[in-house]
Formats: C-alpha cells, structure tokens, sequence
C-alpha cells in the first residue's frame, strides 16, 4: 500500500508539473512576459504538491502501526486485561497478530479472533486511507499551485529557496546521525550504570556476562569489569599493526619511489582488492587457513596453541590493513614535494638515502595519521575477531591464547533474542559507547593530523 | 683543509669513496628488496585467501544427484491426503528393489532411507501434489544425495581411513557404490545454491533467500542514500558558507565514515527497532542501516567529482546569466555525474559486502523461505556466509566458500562496472 500511495502521490505531482508549465506557456504565447521559465513554473507545482505529501505518508507509516496496535487493543472487552503485566500484555497483541496474519495455533478465544478481525480491518482501512489522504493533498496542492501562475510570479526564487532547504537538510541528515548514535548509545549506558557501578566497569579485571535467567539457576553471578576486554581487543590491534605497518610501509615506499611504472600499474590495482575483500571472507580465511595452520606449526615445535587464537585474528587482520596502510603511506609520500627530492639527489645521495632521510621524515606526520586511522579501524574490526578470535575473556597478553574484544562482546551479548532490560544487553550498549569515544577521538585526531600535513606543502 | 689521512693521497681517497658508494648501493638494494618482499608477502596472501576459498569452494558447485524409479504407492500415498503422505516410506520401498537384504532389520532400512537427501520426500510430494493422477503410476526422480554421500562421491571422505572414524561405514559404501554401477549416482551442475533458499542439510541449503535479501537491502540503501548524498554534496560544495556549522557538518561526514560499522548496528538496534518497532531480521532495516554507512561514502565522492568540474564551465553559465541553481544543475552537475556514479557503486559494493550491523538486527536468522517484501525476515549475502561458517556440519564448509565466491563475483561485477564508468565517461579537463 505504501507503494502505491507514494505512485499516486508522485502521479499528481507530475500531473501538476505538466498542468503548471502547460499553463505558463500559454500565457507566454499569449504575449505575456513572465517571470520565471515555464518549466520553473511546473517545478513549483511538482515540490509544493510532493514533498508535504511524502512527508505526511512517511509519518503515517511510522505512526500506524502504534495507533492500531492501541486501538484493538483498548477495544477488547473490558476486564480481559486486568492485572496483566506489560510483557503479557504485548504477548496477547503478538498472538493477535499472529492470528491476523493467519497463524493460528490451538484454538484461541474468541475475543482473540474478533480481534484479529479488528487488527485487520482497521490495517485495510488505514492503508485505503493513507492513499485517499496522499491523492487528496497532492491534488489539493496541485490546485493551489495552479492558481499561483501568471506573469509577475517568481517561481524560480520559490523552487530555487525549496531546492536550498531540501540540500541544506539532506547535508544535516549526517549531523542527525551522529546525533542518533550518540543519543542511543548514551540512552543505554545511563540505563546500564544504574545496574552496574562505573568504577565496576572501568576497573574491574572480570567479565562475565552471563546471568542467570531464572531465580534458582545456577550460573555465573555476571561481572562486567572491561579490562580484560579491552586488554584483548589491544592485544590483537598490537598484532595487525606489526604485520601490516612495515609491509605496508615498505610496499608504498617500493611502489612509490622505486617500481617501474609498469609494475606500478599492475601491482595497485591487485592491492586494492586485498582492500575490497569484504571483512566476513577474511573471517572466515582466518578460521579456514591459518588457525589450522598456526596449530599444527605450534605443535611441530611443541607449543600448545589455542584453537582461536589472538594471532590468527590478528594476524589476518594485518593483512586486511596492509592496503589502508599503505595508500595513506603513498599519499603522504607523493605529497612531499619534487624539490626535495630532486635537492636531495642534486647533493649525491642515492635514491635510498633520499628515501629513509628526507621523504620519510617529511612524510612522518601524513604516515602517522594513516596509522592512526589503521589503529582505529583494528579496534572497532568486527568480523575477523568474532569468527577467529574467542569468547571468554582472558587476562592475558599471550598471543598464542584466545581472548576477547570489545566488538566480539557487543556481537555475542546481542546475537539472538534480546530484551533491553537486563544488564547483559546493556553492557553491549556501553561497551558500544566506549568503542565510539575511543574510535572518535583518534579519528578526531588522525584527520586533523592527515589535513594540516597537507597543508603545510599546499 | 683538515682531511682525515687516507683522504690526503689521491688513491686512498678513490678507494674509500668508492668503499662508501658500494656500501650505500648495496643498503639501496636492500631497500628494494624489502620492498618488493613486502608487496610479494601481500601478493601471496590474496593468492593463498582466493586459492584455499576456490579448492574448497569449487566442489559445492557440483552436486551428487540418485535417480530414482519410485513407485508412488497407493497404500502409502492417498489423493484425499495429499500434501500429506507417506513419501519417504515410498522412497525407502524404491532403495530396497536394489537392496532387498537390508529389509530385513529397521535400523538398516532408516540408514539405506538416508542416502537420498532428507529433502527427496519433498521434491516427491511437491511432483505429486501437482499431477494427483500420478498416484499409482512409478515415477523417475532425481534428488541430492545426503551430505556425507555426496562428500565420499567427492572424494572429499578418505576410504582409506578406519570405518569407526569415517562418516559413512563400510556397508553404505556397499550401497552407495552399487548405485554407482547401476549408473544412478549423476554429478550435476548444483543450480541449488542459488535457486533454493537455506536449509539445515548442506546438500539442500542454497543462497536464494539471502541473494534476494541483500538485493532489497541494497535497494533501500540506495534508495535512501543516493539522493541524500548528493544533495549533502552539492549543498557543502556549493553552497554552503563558510562558517562553523558546514565545518561541523563536514567534521560530522568525515566522522561517520571512521565510525566501527557495529556501532551503525548499535544505532540500528536501538532506534530502528527499539524505539520505532520495525520487524527484526528485514531487509528494510538492513537497507536503512547500510545508507547511513554508504551515504559518507557518496558525499564523499559527490564532492571530488563536483570538485573536479573546472571553475571556467560555472563561469561561463554564470556569464550568460543563469542563477547560481541553473548553473549547478544544469551544468556542473552533469559533468560530475559520471564520477558520482562510480562513486555510489563503490559505496554499494562495500554496503553489500558489510556484515556486523546486519548481525545486530537479526539478519543472521534461520530462515527457510525467500523474502517477497522488504519487510520479510531474510538474510543477506555476508550474513548467510556467517551462518555457514559457524555450522558444524561438513558440508557447509565448502558451501561457505562457494557462498564466498558468489559474493566475490558480485564485488567484483560491480567494481568492473564502475572501473568502466570512469574509463567511459571521465572527462580528463
């Protein structure tokens, strides 16, 4: 139904485009000099008729569903939800659903079944409706814009004020992002510290999330102290940086300075591919290849490695990052400007001198920035670690051991059936939070480093 | 001048110099080879990942198929019951023409039941149901044989291992090579893996649901973030003044493309079905959750390519008298489209390939059936490989690789396509 208000919807709009600029032209033909281009004429049609329109089903179809739902709801014969709790409540309306959309286990009650024809009843009058709603304020605005044409009307100032107001909010759809994450990331958190004390969290050296679910169950009394959490997550950042700054660094240098142009051309383009490979597949390479790899050249040499260690996720991670790596490496590289290099070859000195003693320190900054931006795309990697690395969260900075991180955390407390009302699924909420600030910071900080670097030779 | 002693004859300073040029040339060298170690260690790596996902990935593209003469028996199988019926009793009656000897005790009659896939009932009954006057008649079917059948046709199960370690003992063997002589057993071309939605049992799970998954998630990605990105783009590059709210929105953009995509699963999680109440699991909220990645992305690329645009064409429009509007969307815009294009499929291309915020919203569910709507519960391609990888049963390995495969494919169709776009329609000014 939505589809179809939104064809009628643009149907009318079109239809009062043509009828505007139809009606523009004849005036024009008819020795008048108008304003505005015929088309203009049309446009102002077109977007006073479209956007209240879209905007009105939009918000019809976010608000339906809850207006229903309290509708049937409130008309069930009265005491039938008495001293119900609010999950049973909803359990009913859930059943009621089920029971509309024609899911019918045992025999219901039969307030239950007039519901249901309720519920579906009012969802064919409400879908009928949106679509009257849209045709008729489209029709109506079309009608309103149609009046508006005649020879003195600014049309393209008002299409051109509308285009503005359309791009400016486009533009802070990403602010209201931002806004979102923050908003509901924080919005859990508050609830999660009033669970569990900040210092717990902060400072404890235990994480185990794993509450019981019923009163008499015996389990783990769930602790949600983040070092060893967050030790994990370093541990494995620490690996795939030592793999991939130097090969990344020394592949950018190589291809910059020293490849032919035609080794240049081929060799670019196949480690853009490593880059493209979708971090899933490189999960599963890690799970498939080098962890039996890693275990059996462990045991040839008679160390015990864990079946998920931090290196194999780490490791494979490194790999993921020698492209990113190594693209900010050139950039930062071929920024330097020719006088340098030319300077610095003038004097005598062979191209590697010039390499490690004048590039390479010129190029620090840019180099640092990129490595920055590695640092936090490693911390907040999910699927390498949430395949390859563990579960149990380990104090340990062994690397042949498996730990945890933080992404594998937030995953598995919310894989599955999750309520927000326990700590576990709110630890994952604050966790969240903590990865967001860490990762915003040294974002924060890398790009401003990368900018004003490219500045200075600008 | 105070040289050092072997610089003050003219030999000794040829020689220590020419000492000094050998050894600087020789660290040269050594630079080089590091290079190309480290860029030869990267090569080897994607030809090791690509390597170990085709030599596993390969054989799941084929699968192992039993024809069968099934007679549909009416004692079994009643017209009045249909879709109900006895169909896997009817399939065990056509193995035992062949093997009449292991009717003799129940436990070797289930075990000789489960060599055709525990989906043969089923492509049975669906034959059946569509033609009842069928019941009575014997019937020629063609289904997959069950995993550890199809693994041993393979060759991917080692005869030579000891039959208490092996997956399929020595007597199923029998049975299975028997068929094979018969000339029953038939590798085909497995068109399962696209066409039928996942499953429990490797041989029958395929990668409709999820193909049809990601296609509506990626539509609604796009739907959302094309026009968003661009008219983000064109108001920041064109428009916008320089003041402190474009930097903060600039500071904003630049940020959301660094954020960790769990946190979009996070966002997704809380807001999109925590607060809004949409449906777990669809590829709708999946869709939304993606175009708030890829929107960076395209405002991004939107931006460089109506940078690229030389300053002389606005010039000129603006000469002739067109307003700053007129100028942006009927000429810069234009020219910039083509790399706008390219830099949308890349968006895309990363979108469908994104895994984390999908497992949020539930899309990683045990879904047997192809979405019809956006607002069915369905996976996605990334997701569905992570569903894969973490089950246990064998088969599913290869099927993982293959799923991986099929996702490479689409990557890398869609990346040809943009490298395309820009070679075609890229104008060098």
């Amino acid at each position: 139904m939505a589809l179809t208000a939104f064809t009628v919807l643009f149907a009318v709009s079109i239809a009062g485009y043509l009828w505007n600029r139809r009606a523009a032209s004849v005036l024009r033909e008819g020795g008048a000099r108008l304003h505005s281009l015929s088309g203009f004429h049309g446009l102002y049609s077109f977007l006073t008729a479209a956007i209240p329109a879209v905007v009105v089903v939009l918000f019809w179809l976010i608000l339906q569903g809850p207006i229903i739902d309290w509708l049937v709801m409130s008309g069930l014969p009265a005491g039938t939800l008495d001293g119900l709790s609010k999950g049973a409540r909803q359990l009913t309306l859930a059943e009621i659903k089920s029971i509309a959309g024609g899911r019918i286990f045992g025999t219901p009650e039969p307030w239950k079944l007039e519901a249901a024809e309720r519920l579906n009843s009012l969802r064919q009058v409400g879908s009928v409706l949106m679509v009257i709603v849209a045709a008729a304020l489209s029709g109506l605005l079309v009608l309103l814009a149609r009046q508006k044409v005649s020879d003195i009307f600014r049309a393209r100032h008002k299409v051109e004020r509308t285009l503005s107001g359309l791009m400016i909010f486009c533009a802070t759809v990403a602010i209201f992002v931002t806004f979102g994450i923050v908003a509901s990331l924080l919005f859990e958190t508050v609830r999660f510290f009033e669970r569990v004390p900040v210092g717990e969290f902060l400072f404890g050296l235990n994480w185990e999330p794993q509450i019981p679910l019923r009163e008499d169950q015996v389990a783990a009394e769930g602790a949600f102290g983040w070092i060893p959490v967050i030790l994990g997550t370093i541990v494995i950042t620490i690996l795939a940086l030592l793999l991939s700054i130097p090969v990344g660094l020394m592949s950018a240098i190589y291809l910059n300075e020293f490849a032919p142009k035609r080794v240049r051309a081929v060799a670019k383009p196949i480690l853009e591919i490593l880059a493209g490979v979708p971090t899933v597949v490189y999960g599963f390479f890690a799970i498939l290849v080098v962890a039996p790899a890693l275990r059996s050249f462990g045991a040839s040499l008679g160390i015990p490695v864990s079946p998920n260690t931090a290196m194999a996720a780490g490791g494979v991670m490194g790999i993921m990052l020698i492209p990113f790596i190594s693209s900010f490496a050139e950039d930062a590289l071929s920024a330097v400007p020719q006088s340098l290099r030319e300077g610095s070859l003038g004097l005598g000195s062979t191209r590697a001198e010039m390499v490690t003693k004048v590039l390479f320190p010129a190029a620090i900054p840019g180099i640092v920035g990129g490595i920055l931006l590695a640092v936090s795309r490693a911390i907040g990697e999910t699927m390498i670690v949430v395949m390859a690395a563990g579960l149990i969260a380990k104090l340990t900075v062994n690397p042949l051991e498996s730990v945890t991180t933080v992404t594998v955390q937030i995953v598995t407390l919310l894989i599955g059936d999750t309520s927000f009302d326990n700590p576990k699924t709110l630890a994952a909420f604050a966790l969240g939070m903590m990865l967001f600030l860490v990762t915003l910071v040294i974002n924060i900080f890398a790009i401003r480093i990368v900018r004003k670097y490219r500045e200075i030779y600008d | 001048m105070d040289l050092p002693p072997v610089l003050r004859s003219e030999k000794g300073a040829i020689e220590t110099i020419r000492k000094g040029v050998r050894k600087r040339n020789r660290s040269q060298i050594f630079l080089q080879i590091l290079g190309i170690g480290a860029i030869s260690f990267a090569f080897l790596m994607l030809a090791i990942l690509l390597l170990s996902l085709t030599s596993t990935g390969y054989k799941a593209f084929v699968q192992t198929y039993l024809t069968l003469d099934v007679y549909v028996d009416p004692a079994e199988v009643s017209e009045e019951q249909l879709p109900r019926g006895g169909f896997d009793d009817v399939i065990e009656a056509a193995l035992l023409q062949y093997f009449p000897e292991a009717g003799e005790d129940r436990a070797t009659r289930r075990a000789l039941g489960g060599l055709p896939s525990n989906g043969a009932q089923f492509i049975l009954r669906d034959k059946v149901a569509a033609d009842p006057s069928r019941i009575g008649e014997t019937i020629r079917i063609s289904v997959p044989v069950s995993d550890p059948y199809d693994q041993l046709n393979k060759g991917l199960i080692d005869r030579e291992t000891p039959e208490q370690r092996r997956r399929v003992d020595n007597r199923e063997v029998a049975w299975f090579d028997a068929l094979k002589e018969e000339g029953l057993i038939r590798t085909k071309l497995n068109w399962g893996l696209i066409t039928r939605p996942d499953s429990r049992f490797p041989e029958l799970a395929g990668l409709k649901g999820a193909l049809i998954g990601s296609f509506w998630a990626l539509l609604v990605c796009f739907v959302i973030s094309f026009p968003l990105g661009i008219g983000a783009a064109i108001y920041l590059e064109e428009f916008a003044p320089k003041n402190r709210v474009s930097d903060l929105i600039e500071v904003n953009i630049n940020n959301l493309a660094a954020v960790p995509s769990v946190v979009f699963g996070l966002l997704a999680l809380a807001v999109f079905l925590g607060w809004f109440g949409m449906p777990r699991s669809a590829p709708l909220v999946g869709g939304m959750t993606l175009s708030l990645m890829t929107m960076p992305t395209i405002i991004i690329a939107t931006r460089a390519a109506l940078k690229a645009v030389p300053p002389s064409i606005r010039e000129a429009a603006l000469g002739v008298g067109a307003s700053k509007h007129q100028v942006v969307f009927g000429h810069v815009l234009p020219l910039a489209f083509p790399g706008i294009l390219t830099g949308t499929i890349i968006g895309l291309a990363q979108a469908l390939g994104e895994t984390a915020p999908l497992l949020l919203i539930g899309m990683n569910a045990f879904i047997t059936s192809a979405p019809a709507t956006p607002l069915d519960a369905s996976t996605a391609l990334p997701t569905q490989i992570f569903i894969w990888a973490d089950s246990p049963e064998r088969g599913f390995v290869s099927r993982t690789s293959a799923a991986i495969l099929v996702l490479l494919s689409f990557l890398i169709v869609m990346n040809g396509l943009a490298i395309f776009l820009r070679n075609k329609f890229e104008r060098k000014w």
